[in-house]
């Protein structure tokens, strides 16, 4: 008994600290100026005030629809090519298939970072700076995708594949028809952790970006602490709009989102 | 006629891995492997911008083991990875014992509420951060003001910028970390801990001899990845400090270091020089880290 009741109280307290930061932002982001620091948490005049200001100062709608944009077709992008090259690992051998799972263990272990000055350079010989394609094309091939996808296709029954081949269908056939309804749930974490890592990715759009109308939310709302540096209730209105999407589908699709991450951890 | 279908099945069957991985491996070469190369050598130029360059050898190794930032930035990163690991880690996979308990109502309340943090980007989290460590009126400073009274400069004291910055990292990526360490916790099998009990074994023996075996090659990957994770700090740091490396420099990381030659200052090679001292410098490390779990003998 005194066990549970011990148990109970640190776990409150830890979910107490992780919990405040937002439950503050929650609340700032409808505080006036004046109130921002008096109230501890919320205040009893709540306001929109913060949003009004927002969105005089920076295109922050605009930037949203970028952020949307971008991210979906980065997902699509690379939920196509991870799906179909980790089918082939997971249910087919082939030559070179051995040199494929020990590049994409490779690349785990390098900082991507170190690719930016040569993925720049590259941009420009083909004039990519500062548009979409420059800005999407790096990230069209997930790596980690792959590597899920081939996990979890390696499941799926040979003899399901065999039933579609016995009835005609072609080898594509198979992978449309039969293996990717089979692997939705992967489909689903997989999207969500792809659509998070692209609508927070930070450095990549700030290097490859120049105009203003373009930007992500990331880099248009990094650039608003400078220009607002005293209306921390405007930036606080920003940052909770900007999380808002991802903390829907996250809060959503908890569950799938969490097998997708352990997936490769603990059976691979 | 029907030999030449089932040939024709049968070239489609060994035809069809090559197509499927073939868009990805074409993808992967122009924007994976062609720059990783190119960097290499990239590394041994100066460049203004992307259009001229100058070959000069080591010149870009030579100088950045002379530049005192660089120093720096190494160990401001070498310190943040190491609070990273020796405090988060434990932090996480306490919780992750905590939640792996029999079942209890309000499990799932905890469990999500620990890795809701995930969900913010860290840009977002670093501009929320930043507000939260204001000097007198942040949450922070109000919330110390509880059991002390002193007004903390996090951010422009030197001293405290990375202890801001583990902290704000220690609320982010515990919950993410919990979350594999509690899948491996889960996979041990409850009848080892029963058994353990038998043998009369206190709970330090049981996370010793049944616990800590069953989670090892989880833990060595949660440690390898977020020694790496942490030795790529930038855009937390950078959007927390105003878009810049602190005070006395004192928030400079090496992807910082790296950014500003790159892209602020222009020289493409001394960027990819950087990035390839980084890139050696955590394959060492990753390998200490494996040799020294044990990791590589299996």
């Amino acid at each position: 008994m005194i066990n549970r009741i011990l148990l109970y109280a640190v776990l409150s307290v830890c979910a107490a600290i992780m919990l405040t930061p937002m439950i503050w932002l929650l609340a700032a982001a409808f505080k006036g100026n004046e109130d921002l620091f008096s109230y501890l948490f919320f205040s009893p005049r709540p306001t929109l005030h913060n949003f009004h200001k927002l969105f005089e100062s920076i295109p922050f709608m605009r930037y949203m629809v970028n952020s949307f944009f971008v991210s979906g077709i980065v997902v699509m992008l690379q939920l196509f090519f991870s799906s179909l090259g980790g089918f082939a690992l997971a249910k087919y051998e082939f030559r070179g298939k051995k040199y494929v799972m020990l590049l994409m263990l490779i690349t785990m272990l390098i900082p991507g970072q170190v690719l930016m000055a040569p993925l720049y350079e590259l941009l420009f010989k083909l004039r990519l700076l500062d548009t979409y394609t420059g800005l999407v094309s790096p990230w069209a091939v997930s790596v980690f995708g792959m590597f899920l996808f081939s996990q979890s296709m390696k499941q799926i029954p040979q003899s399901l594949l065999e039933a579609g081949r016995l009835d005609g269908l072609s080898e594509f056939g198979i992978f449309w028809n039969l293996v990717l309804p089979v692997c939705r749930p992967m489909i689903g974490a997989f999207c969500l952790i792809s659509f998070m890592g692209s609508w927070n990715n930070f450095l990549w759009p700030q290097i490859v970006l120049n105009s203003q109308e373009m930007y992500t939310l990331p880099v248009g709302l990094s650039q608003l602490t400078g220009l607002l540096s005293n209306e921390y209730g405007a930036l606080m209105a920003g940052t909770l709009l900007a999380v808002l999407p991802v903390g829907v589908l996250f809060f959503l699709l908890q569950r799938e989102f969490i097998s997708g991450l352990t997936a490769g951890a603990v059976k691979g | 006629m029907s030999k030449r279908i089932s040939r024709w099945h049968i070239f489609r069957h060994t035809s069809a891995p090559y197509l499927f991985i073939a868009p990805f491996i074409i993808m992967f070469a122009i924007f994976y492997l062609y720059p990783l190369i190119k960097s290499l050598i990239l590394a041994f130029y100066i460049t203004v911008g992307p259009k001229s360059k100058i070959f000069v050898g080591f010149d870009n190794f030579r100088f950045m083991f002379h530049d005192p930032d660089f120093y720096r930035a190494v160990r401001n990163t070498v310190l943040y990875a190491l609070g990273s690991v020796f405090v988060q880690l434990p932090v996480s996979l306490g919780l992750a014992i905590l939640l792996n308990r029999s079942k209890y109502p309000g499990r799932n309340f905890f469990r999500f509420s620990f890795f809701s943090p995930y969900m913010f980007g860290s840009v977002f989290v670093a501009v929320l951060f930043g507000v939260l460590f204001v000097p007198h009126f942040g949450l922070v400073n109000k919330l110390v003001a509880f059991f002390y009274s002193v007004d903390i400069k996090w951010l422009s004291n030197p001293k405290l910028v990375l202890p801001a910055l583990i902290l704000t990292a220690l609320w982010l990526y515990a919950g993410l970390n919990m979350i594999y360490f509690l899948a491996a916790l889960q996979s041990v099998p409850k009848e080892l801990y029963e058994a353990a009990r038998v043998d009369g074994a206190n709970a330090l023996h049981q996370f010793l001899h049944v616990t800590w075996p069953g989670i090892k090659p989880v833990a060595v990957f949660v440690i390898m990845m977020s020694t790496i994770g942490s030795f790529q700090l930038f855009e937390l740091a950078w959007v927390m400090l105003d878009s810049s490396p602190g005070p006395d420099n004192a928030g400079l990381t090496i992807i910082m270091y790296l950014y500003q030659s790159g892209f602020v200052s222009g020289d493409l090679g001394y960027a990819s020089a950087i990035g390839w001292v980084l890139t050696c410098g955590l394959g060492i490390i990753s390998f200490f880290q494996m040799k020294v779990t044990g990791a590589l003998s299996k």
